[in-house]
């Protein structure tokens, strides 16, 4: 019988969601986050979640309940052919969703400023600056505060920011860490930042989650989180370590190479991160005083606006062009 | 002479391509055969292949879309199948280079030689019939965009068996795509199939356009028009303002791959990320001409089958209305995570949870029609509801990922497979199926068998949620798309279980199969004798016979208010013959669509492998052919009056033959 | 009833066939709309590439202004001729009407021949569309229109050979209205191009 069907069909299904989703909740690292970045993304997760759900479950039950009710050899049922229009519902079903992404649209906009990947976080403790690069198909951490780099691991202190600098020596990528919160793209010629936050002590998954040819798949790294004291005997060791990123092993290190072995290196060529986005800025067309100018810069950070631009440009002497989407690279115009 | 093709592109070491190329060629062979022993050869050229018709036209449509869908679902039992097994040590059965080609042919074939087919493949059958015309307004160019599809689809089909497809996805990644990073073939089939292709849809779309704004019978408004008629034409609004963006995206990708120039790359000037917004201002409104259709389908459906007017019939012009608009400015939601400014972020965000209210609205409209209407579930209700009921999952996931931050940490994860995967199954082929078992008796004069349409139904239905259902649960462990192989054991069981329902879902498949075997066998049976296939029919395509005579209506009518049909029925003239009949103007079959799809295949070909000398010749030929074609002014052909009265008199005598029947039953 | 259906019917045929020719321009609205989507893309893609000349030559270095006012003059000037060949036409003037066509495309032809003279010249001083992103979308922009251009030229001919066989048939007639709308529609696009690609990049 139809009715029977559907409605043990239903029940099934649900009883299968429910078994899965609480059978594993530990794994579901997204929403089991050990960072505050995380934590609040899952959070809007859950709560996106539950006002909709405001607009998801009546379906479910008006569904079967008219199919039952409404059956054709149901006679008892009020049957109203022409009925086709009621002033009440029509307001109830466009105000209800339209409350709903209003209250999202709050929720958007007070969390999209508060998680924007460029924002340092708040804390006391001192951030560790990270630069990224990716390549086909690994990924090299450089850190600058101590001069050592390593390849295909990463390693911070807990409750120590992380201020992330990232660019690629090769195609697009994603860096993404899951249980510590937010992705961001890596491109080449640019660099773009990041902030992370680990609270807990633990190794994580870390990866790229933007397809980039035939090793991507290969392109995963522990991201590990451990004491402060841990740290530094982790920095110690790395200081005595016989491989140095140099120029030359930077570029055999770049050449297409899947699971490249986890390597310490205890030294790091000068502005290495800044010398890799160079390689790519070509566009920017700027002489070879403009080239080595930036090269030289401590922090070429990412222009939001066109104002920024300008103010960067002018204390810097070269003229600026507007960007697209308010954000990347500094770029220069010939100035003839 | 060929260009770089050397017989070493075959893959002749890869036993499992080899084994799919010699299958379809078998089965392709079969049919040629099987073709030749009935000597069926000039019926099918001068009947179907240079046939103007928007009935055959239609036909051919969804037969392409169903024969690239065994592929693209053989690509994605493959990949399932793959992704099952290739846990830490055992690395599956695929090797990465090729499981990174059939991610990419599974998206480009479903999208663009599926769905893309499915619906113009209804529009044609449905909408001259819903708006009282004989035929589209411009029949030849219909003809034409068809058989560019199938260059497209035969470009796709060819690369399987000479040479490689991209492994940069279906919507391409820059600057993964350029030639410094993938100097092969694969690309270049991608794109000049999807840009001809491409081309096909965009000249359909002027195509309705013009004929839903200036064919329609007299009396009907555009407030009289059914629903399928609506959602047809603001798919077409669509279409038109879309699909240019595309192909001057894949044109520059083109002259950046074959002459050297810097739009995408990684130097010298090229912008990357300009390609994510040129492709996604096309991408997202494709997503909606996909889907739209369907909407129009569940509209019909749902009113039909509760024996009732559709509920909120204003409401739902304007939330398709809507709909159409506010797709034009979501396009960022698709790469939220690339480091664009807050503030642009928060707009697109915003603006894609706009665009779920008009959705929203549009499925408690189809609930209320149900509401105090009598029911019946036949095979095509069946897949309303499965809609209805698992499409708003996949709308709830949509607004989850809306917000930025929270895209952040799903984005490009298999969640964001699961949730488009739950828009585009549950909401648009659903919605073609439901299509389809609803106007196959108008097209063919009987109807499908229920019994199979029905397990197929429950095949596709639970199959879907046991396949999908765990990709949200392994977006949420942290599991990226497109992996070949993973060392995180954790996500293995997931993976099986969704393998497992890709073969349920194969079992629906199966059932689609046997229901088209099973129906013909029947066809007896199930005739529909009356036009009114399903006796509840409401609009006018119910009107003319099953199937309709080549020119649709001999009297075009009058239309006086919405649900025309219903409404001449519950007045008692719907069944009136006229007094005298009039010579009625059919356009010519014309040979000129498929030499055209025959010589633009070839310059695709010819451009994939630097052929020169037959790309430059196949153009040629083109526009020699479109010249030619234009000159002709004799393109139409005169049925006479008396021959129309002779169609319409058996007509009418098997139509009261009918009724009679039914009386004494 | 019957009596109102049949005279439906009998205004529904004529309907149907006057209207051929305004559907078929309607059509060629829409076409042409689409087509203005084209070139709004590459437009776009001027705009967010258009400076970055890769430390190659740039716009300034480039463009010879009173060079581009003599090769506008040539476009907007075949506009007015095709005007004049259009009045010619409704007023049934067949010979007028191919001799206002030749002339149109002579200048047309003219435009282009500076088209190309540029392109070539640019190229062989290392300024070819594989030098930067500015020229790649330069070269693109500017040379699509002038694809488009060469289209219309190719159908100018084919109309001249048409009217030359048939006379101003109606057929014809309504295939010279839409030609008429392609051409004028590419002088749009052109003051687009001077003004955003050469004038904005050398003033």
């Amino acid at each position: 019988m139809m009715k029977k069907n559907r409605y043990k069909f239903l029940m099934g299904v649900v009883l299968l969601l429910a078994t899965v989703f609480l059978s594993s909740c530990s794994n579901m690292v997204v929403l089991d986050s050990k960072g505050p970045i995380g934590n609040e993304e899952a959070f809007l997760i859950k709560i996106a979640f539950v006002l909709m759900l405001i607009v998801v479950l009546p379906v479910f039950v008006m569904v079967i309940w008219f199919s039952v009710r409404y059956r054709a050899s149901n006679e008892k049922a009020t049957y109203k052919p022409n009925w086709a229009h009621s002033t009440k519902i029509e307001w109830v079903i466009w105000m209800v969703p339209i409350a709903i992404v209003a209250a999202l649209s709050y929720l958007t906009w007070v969390k999209t400023h508060e998680l924007d990947p460029y924002k340092p976080l708040d804390s006391d403790v001192k951030p560790i600056r990270i630069e990224v690069v990716s390549t086909d198909w690994n990924w090299l951490f450089i850190y600058p505060d101590y001069n050592i780099a390593v390849v295909n691991h990463l390693v911070f202190p807990v409750n120590t920011p992380l201020n992330f600098k990232l660019t690629s020596a090769s195609v697009m990528t994603s860096f993404f860490i899951p249980q510590l919160g937010s992705q961001i793209y890596v491109m080449a010629g640019m660099q773009t930042k990041l902030h992370l936050l680990a609270d807990h002590e633990g190794t994580y998954l870390g990866q790229n989650i933007e397809y980039s040819g035939n090793g991507y798949e290969t392109m995963h790294f522990d991201a590990v989180a451990t004491s402060q004291d841990a740290f530094e005997d982790w920095v110690e060791k790395a200081k005595q370590s016989p491989d140095q990123m140099s120029l030359a092993t930077f570029k055999e290190f770049s050449e297409p190479n899947t699971n490249f072995p986890v390597t310490t290196y205890s030294s790091v060529a000068p502005k290495l991160f800044n010398h890799i986005m160079m390689q790519f800025m070509g566009w920017m067309g700027g002489s070879d005083h403009e080239m080595k100018m930036m090269n030289d810069m401590d922090d070429m950070h990412h222009m939001h606006s066109t104002q920024d631009t300008m103010k960067m440009h002018e204390e810097h002497g070269s003229m600026t062009m507007p960007s697209d989407s308010g954000h990347v690279h500094t770029k220069t115009m010939e100035d003839k | 002479m060929f260009g770089k093709l050397t017989l070493s592109d075959i893959p002749y070491n890869d036993p499992i391509i080899m084994g799919a190329v010699v299958s379809a060629s078998l089965a392709g062979l079969a049919i040629i055969i099987l073709i030749t022993y009935l000597k069926k050869w000039s019926y099918l050229w001068h009947e179907w292949l240079t046939s103007v018709d928007h009935k055959r036209i239609g036909v051919m449509y969804i037969i392409l879309a169903l024969v690239m869908m065994l592929r693209g679902f053989a690509d994605a039992i493959m990949m399932r199948g793959q992704q099952a097994m290739a846990a830490g040590a055992d690395h599956g059965y695929l090797t990465p280079h090729h499981y990174d080609q059939i991610f990419g042919s599974h998206g480009t074939i479903m999208i663009i030689f599926v769905a893309m087919p499915f619906v113009i493949g209804l529009m044609n059958l449905v909408i001259p019939h819903q708006i009282g015309a004989r035929d589209l307004a411009f029949p030849v160019l219909n003809s034409v965009s068809f058989w560019l599809t199938v260059a497209g689809a035969g470009l796709i089909m060819i690369s399987l068996g000479v040479g490689e497809f991209t492994n940069a996805g279906w919507f391409g990644i820059a600057p993964l795509f350029e030639k410094t990073y993938n100097p092969g073939v694969g690309v270049d089939y991608w794109m000049w199939a999807f840009q001809i292709a491409g081309v096909g849809s965009l000249l359909s779309g002027v195509n309705f356009l013009v004929t839903i704004v200036k064919m329609r019978a007299p009396g009907m408004t555009f407030m009289k028009m059914p629903l399928f008629t609506w959602t047809t034409l603001t798919t077409n609004v669509l279409m038109i303002l879309s699909f240019p963006v595309i192909t001057g995206a894949l044109f520059l990708l083109t002259l950046d791959r074959y002459l050297g120039m810097h739009f995408f790359t990684n130097d010298m000037g090229g912008n990357m990320m300009m390609w994510n917004n040129l492709f996604w201002m096309w991408g997202h409104p494709e997503v909606y001409i996909v889907i739209l259709p369907s909407f129009g389908v569940f509209s019909e459906v749902v009113a039909t089958f509760s024996k009732k007017k559709l509920f909120g019939y204003v409401s739902l012009v304007w939330a398709t209305a809507a709909i159409m608009i506010l797709s034009f400015t979501v396009w960022l939601h698709h790469f939220f995570t690339m480091g664009n400014t807050v503030n642009v972020n928060i707009f697109f965000g915003v603006a894609t949870m706009l665009i779920a209210i008009p959705t929203g609205v549009k499925v408690y409209d189809w609930l209320f029609t149900m509401y105090r209407g009598r029911i019946t579930f036949t095979t095509p209700m069946y897949w309303v509801l499965g809609f209805l009921t698992i499409f708003v999952i996949g709308g709830m996931t949509g607004v989850l990922m809306a917000i930025p931050p929270a895209d952040f940490v799903v984005h490009n994860s298999l969640f964001l497979i699961a949730h488009f995967h739950n828009m585009l199954i549950p909401g648009a082929l659903f919605g073609y199926f439901a299509g389809f078992a609803y106007w196959f008796p108008k097209v063919f004069g009987f109807k499908l068998d229920e019994k199979w349409g029905k397990r197929a139904f429950w095949g596709w239905a639970i199959g879907f949620l046991v396949a999908f259902m765990p990709l949200y649960v392994l977006g949420f462990m942290g599991m990226p798309r497109r992996m070949a192989h993973y060392d995180t054991m954790a996500w293995q069981p997931w993976l099986i279980a969704a393998a497992v329902g890709a073969l349920i879902i194969g079992l629906g498949v199966l059932s689609q199969g046997m229901q088209i075997y099973v129906s013909i066998r029947d066809r007896k049976k199930n005739a529909d004798l009356t036009g009114d296939s399903w006796g509840d029919g409401r609009t006018l395509e119910w009107l003319s016979s099953s199937p309709p005579p080549v020119y649709n209506f001999a009297i075009i009518p009058k239309v006086d208010e919405l649900d025309e049909f219903w409404a001449m029925k519950e007045n008692g003239t719907a069944y009136q013959q006229p007094a005298e009949y009039h010579d009625i103007h059919m356009p010519k079959n014309v040979m000129r669509g498929p030499i055209i799809g025959g010589l633009v295949l070839a310059f695709g070909f010819a451009m994939v492998w630097y052929i020169w000398w037959l790309a430059i010749a196949s153009i040629i030929g083109v526009i020699v052919t479109v010249i030619v074609g234009s000159s002709h002014d004799d393109e139409e052909y005169i049925i006479p009056a008396a021959e129309v009265k002779r169609i319409e008199d058996e007509r009418f005598a098997q139509l009261a033959a009918a009724m009679e029947e039914k009386k004494n039953n | 009833m019957n009596t109102n259906v049949s005279q439906n019917a009998v205004h529904t045929a004529d309907a149907e066939h006057h209207n051929h020719a305004e559907i078929r321009t309607f059509g060629f609205w829409i076409y042409l709309m689409s087509d203005l989507v084209l070139f709004s893309v590459l437009f776009a893609t001027f705009a967010v590439i258009g400076f970055n000349s890769a430390g190659g030559p740039t716009g300034k270095d480039l463009f010879d202004l009173p060079y581009l006012f003599v090769e506008t003059m040539f476009l907007l000037v075949s506009s007015v001729a095709f005007g004049l060949t259009m009045i010619a036409m409704h007023n049934g003037k067949q010979k007028q009407v191919i001799i206002g066509l030749i002339i149109t495309a002579l200048l047309g032809l003219g435009f282009i021949g500076m088209e190309i003279h540029e392109f070539v010249n640019m190229i062989h001083d290392g300024a070819g569309p594989d030098r930067s992103g500015f020229l790649s979308a330069f070269f693109t922009l500017v040379g699509t229109h002038g694809a488009h251009v060469s289209f219309g030229l190719i159908w100018i001919f084919t109309m001249i050979g048409q009217i030359a066989k048939s006379g101003l048939t109606e057929g014809i007639s309504s295939r010279m209205m839409r030609l008429s709308l392609f051409w004028h529609f590419l002088d749009i696009v052109w003051i687009g191009v001077f003004s955003f690609v050469y004038l904005m990049h050398v003033v």
